[in-house]
């Protein structure tokens, strides 16, 4: 019976530290905001910043600051996808803005 | 929130996506007569009961119900201080005794529709925003903010000493002036923003319709009437500040007032707009 509660026990604690295992580090959160600030300079060079994925790298800085850094792991990767989109937009509208033009 | 996000920037990208494929257009000719031809005719075709110098109207010529509310709005116009200022400005001296008017051609009146223009000796557009503010700089003042009253001021009483005329923009013979009519036309047309606006998203594709409350003008003598007081701004606005302003609107990143883009983009707009008359300064809702 001891056994079972032991088990039972180490299970839970298991458990309970699992989620921790996988959480966000400082250095993860730095690599994720490094390329996110890479890719918005990189949309700055096309002229074409959007100003959700500035006011995206201020929430992932903000969440570190708190200390939460799966938070801002997560918003600096969604502030790397926004510039990345916005990188795409301004290359395929190179071509793309003839088909809107009035002829 | 953050799930929209994702999902526009996704829809944003398998959009462009479907677009990669297909095949870039034909290198074009630039012919500036053409395209403004066409640019007429397209209003002109969209809106057959418009007459053609009531595009410089606006979302008004648009709506006959604004039309109305617009036409008493003109006994005691919005933007009648703002005039009234800027005409006592224009006239003041500058602190070494000269005044706007030394700076421009007829004394700087009756001129507007003649803004911007290609200057070939720097080879870049010059609007009349970029010009006053050389004028008060070469004359020892401080520059004015492209997006405040004062500027707005100046702009209005120089609109309005040439109300009536038709736009006159010209194009000299120089492969600069082409290139930066070509690129206002590239930026005009070209999609931004996480919206993925372009202007001609609002202003080509949907004049007359509405975009929440408002009632979205037509590129067609869109910078004729400006500069506007907004009543959604509760004041006036310039043109730089209404470019800065559809920018941010459509979450993309505004430039620098009277950066290259912002000035051949209002060449372009003028140019096409050529013949319509100056109607500024203009009252918007």
């Amino acid at each position: 019976m001891s056994r079972i509660r032991t088990s039972l026990l180490s299970l839970a604690s298991v458990l309970l530290i699992a989620p921790s295992a996988f959480a966000a580090s400082e250095a993860d959160y730095k690599a994720a905001l490094a390329a996110a600030e890479a890719a918005n300079k990189q949309a700055a060079g096309l002229r074409n910043q959007w100003t959700t994925t500035a006011s995206t790298i201020n929430a992932a800085k903000k969440a570190a600051e708190a200390g939460d850094f799966d938070k801002a792991v997560e918003s600096a990767n969604e502030a790397e996808a926004l510039a990345k989109a916005s990188i795409f937009q301004a290359t395929s509208e190179k071509a793309l803005w003839k088909d809107m033009e009035i002829r | 929130m953050r799930s929209a996000i994702r999902f526009a920037s996704i829809g944003l990208a398998l959009a462009a996506l479907a677009f990669a494929g297909a095949p870039a257009a034909a290198a074009d000719t630039v012919d500036p007569v053409a395209d403004a031809k066409a640019f007429k005719k397209f209003f002109t075709d969209k809106f057959p009961k418009v007459k053609l110098e009531d595009f410089v109207n606006g979302p008004y010529s648009m709506d006959e119900d604004l039309y109305r509310q617009w036409q008493e709005k003109e006994q005691f116009p919005p933007y009648e201080f703002s005039l009234e200022l800027g005409k006592e400005m224009f006239a003041k001296p500058f602190k070494n005794g000269k005044s706007y008017e030394d700076c421009f051609p007829n004394k700087g009146i009756g001129i507007r529709q003649n803004y911007p223009y290609f200057d070939e000796k720097e080879g870049k557009v010059v609007t009349l925003e970029l010009a006053l503010n050389r004028c008060r700089e070469a004359n020892g003042e401080p520059p004015f903010s492209y997006v405040r009253d004062e500027m707005a001021a100046l702009t209005a009483y120089m609109a309005f000493t040439s109300r009536g005329k038709p736009f006159d923009i010209k194009i000299p013979n120089d492969p600069r002036a082409l290139a930066a009519y070509e690129n206002g036309k590239e930026y005009f047309y070209t999609r931004r923003g996480q919206l993925n606006f372009s202007c001609a998203t609002c202003h080509v594709q949907s004049p007359g319709e509405r975009i929440r409350a408002e009632v979205l003008a037509p590129a067609l003598g869109i910078l004729n009437a400006m500069p506007i007081y907004r009543s959604e701004w509760s004041g006036m606005g310039t043109t730089s500040r209404r470019f800065t302003t559809c920018n941010s609107q459509i979450r993309g990143v505004p430039f620098n007032p009277q950066d290259d883009e912002y000035r051949n983009v209002e060449y372009y707009l003028s140019y096409v707009s050529n013949g319509l008359p100056i109607s500024g300064p203009g009252a918007r809702p």
